[in-house]
């Protein structure tokens, strides 16, 4: 990794009109309307906030992780990433970061995903599949579990080398960090504030996270 | 191998969704070279259940597919074991062409002026093969570009390696599960060729034994061992 320069936003969160603490492992829906700004804070450090995106108009339209790829040609997201949507739309683009690396390829945790990655015994575990599951029902589109894709999980750093190999890192966030997402048009957030207790995405610790929009 | 059930010789651009049984081997030979495959996984009964590119990628500690690795559900389970594999690297994280990418990179071709030589894009041929199963747009996730490699700098900057797949190369899929696949021969969204050249593809089913507890796909990783005990556990209740 070269060395990153952090992009500090002037937002004052006094100004804010929504500013809201999403506990470690609970869900949070949200609409952020085009021209707001998302901040997402790591507010202890190393916490994993998975997040999907849809078009708060058109759920179909929703965050596509491949398109988000290909569209930038780069696996991580940072400053100046747009978010692609399935359709090929920009949902959002990241306007400021102070932590440089999130990742779009680890997905997020499931119960059924535990037991293959870990072991039989963590099937009871809570997980961001189910976060998510619970988070969609609330909306209430008659969405559920079809419609939860591959999520970004900001905060996370999953480095790939050039040879190919996969790695779960140790964290480049800490207390305070935050990115900041302008959305291009109105979308709606669902975050799992990740419960996960068997790897490094979390330091082994779930805390929570802010959540503040401006207009 | 066993025997031979099922060929077909796939156009370029050309598209195709099947169901195939568990135990059953698909055969994707690239016949010219530079051939991509687009494929995406959905249990057969159960298509909430699709192909998952992180866990596959997680479960594996790969960025990357290639014998002996699976192909993971979103379920804990397997879909395929790639038992053979000449090429070495398959892409699964660049998706698909839409129709934006290829008039941008190709130009407009339409019916109307190139009859079946028109142009062609990933993410329509997905789409129209799901429709004929129930599916659709929810149905999109992240598919798996086999024959392709894409590689990633220090700093996450992805880049294409041409001539990667050789006429004559070739991949084995077992199956695990009975699994719906659903697949295109468009080229690959980050192909470096300047032009439109999508290539054909051979495809080949074979009845095939099921994997013995020492099978590669077992031993390569402890997870995958576990997957495969989940995906039997679903047959050993369901049927």
């Amino acid at each position: 990794m070269s060395a990153f320069i952090p992009t500090q936003s002037t937002l004052d969160p006094a100004k804010a009109i929504y500013d809201h603490t999403v506990l470690a492992g609970d869900h949070w829906v949200h609409e952020v309307k085009a021209g707001q700004v998302l901040r997402i804070v790591d507010l202890e450090g190393n916490q994993a906030a998975d997040t999907l995106f849809y078009n708060a108009h058109d759920p179909l339209d929703r965050y596509s992780a491949c398109d988000t790829i290909q569209r930038q040609s780069a696996l991580y997201l940072t400053t100046g990433t747009k978010l692609i949507s399935t359709r090929g739309n920009e949902l959002l683009t990241i306007v400021a970061d102070t932590c440089g690396n999130h990742d779009t390829l680890g997905g997020a945790c499931s119960r059924e995903s535990n037991v293959m990655r870990y072991a039989f015994e963590k099937e009871s575990m809570h997980a961001c599949r189910d976060s998510f599951i619970r988070g969609v029902q609330c909306w209430s589109h008659g969405l559920g579990k079809r419609d939860i894709t591959c999520n970004i999980n900001f905060f996370m750093n999953v480095p790939v080398t050039p040879d190919g190999q996969l790695r779960f890192a140790d964290g480049v966030s800490g207390p305070g960090f935050y990115v900041e997402l302008r959305a291009e048009i109105d979308v709606i957030a669902l975050m799992s504030n990740c419960p996960q207790l068997n790897n490094p995405c979390n330091a082994y610790n779930p805390t929570p996270v802010r959540v503040l929009i401006w207009d | 191998m066993s025997e031979l059930i099922y060929t077909l010789e796939l156009s370029g651009a050309g598209m195709w969704s099947r169901i195939i049984g568990r135990h059953k081997t698909l055969r994707l030979t690239d016949l010219d070279g530079g051939a991509n495959v687009g494929m995406l996984l959905y249990h057969a009964s159960e298509r909430h259940e699709r192909y998952n590119m992180p866990d596959t990628l997680k479960g594996q500690h790969i960025f990357y597919l290639r014998a002996p690795y699976c192909v993971h559900s979103d379920m804990g389970r397997l879909f395929a074991s790639i038992t053979e594999d000449t090429v070495g690297w398959h892409d699964t994280v660049c998706g698909a062409s839409d129709a934006r990418l290829v008039q941008a990179k190709y130009g407009e071709k339409t019916f109307q002026t190139a009859r079946n030589d028109f142009h062609r894009n990933g993410r329509e041929c997905f789409l129209i093969e799901l429709a004929k199963w129930g599916l659709g747009e929810r149905d999109l996730v992240p598919n798996i570009n086999w024959f392709s490699k894409i590689v990633s700098d220090d700093e996450g900057k992805l880049s294409f390696v041409s001539g990667h797949s050789k006429a004559g190369d070739h991949i084995d899929l077992r199956f695990d599960m009975d699994t719906l696949v659903v697949l295109n021969t468009c080229q690959h969204p980050l192909d470096s060729d300047p032009v439109y050249h999508p290539h054909r593809v051979k495809l080949e089913v074979f009845n095939t034994e099921p994997p013995a507890l020492d099978d590669p796909s077992f031993t390569v990783r402890p997870e995958n061992a576990r997957a495969h005990r989940n995906t039997d556990d679903f047959y050993l209740l369901a049927r």
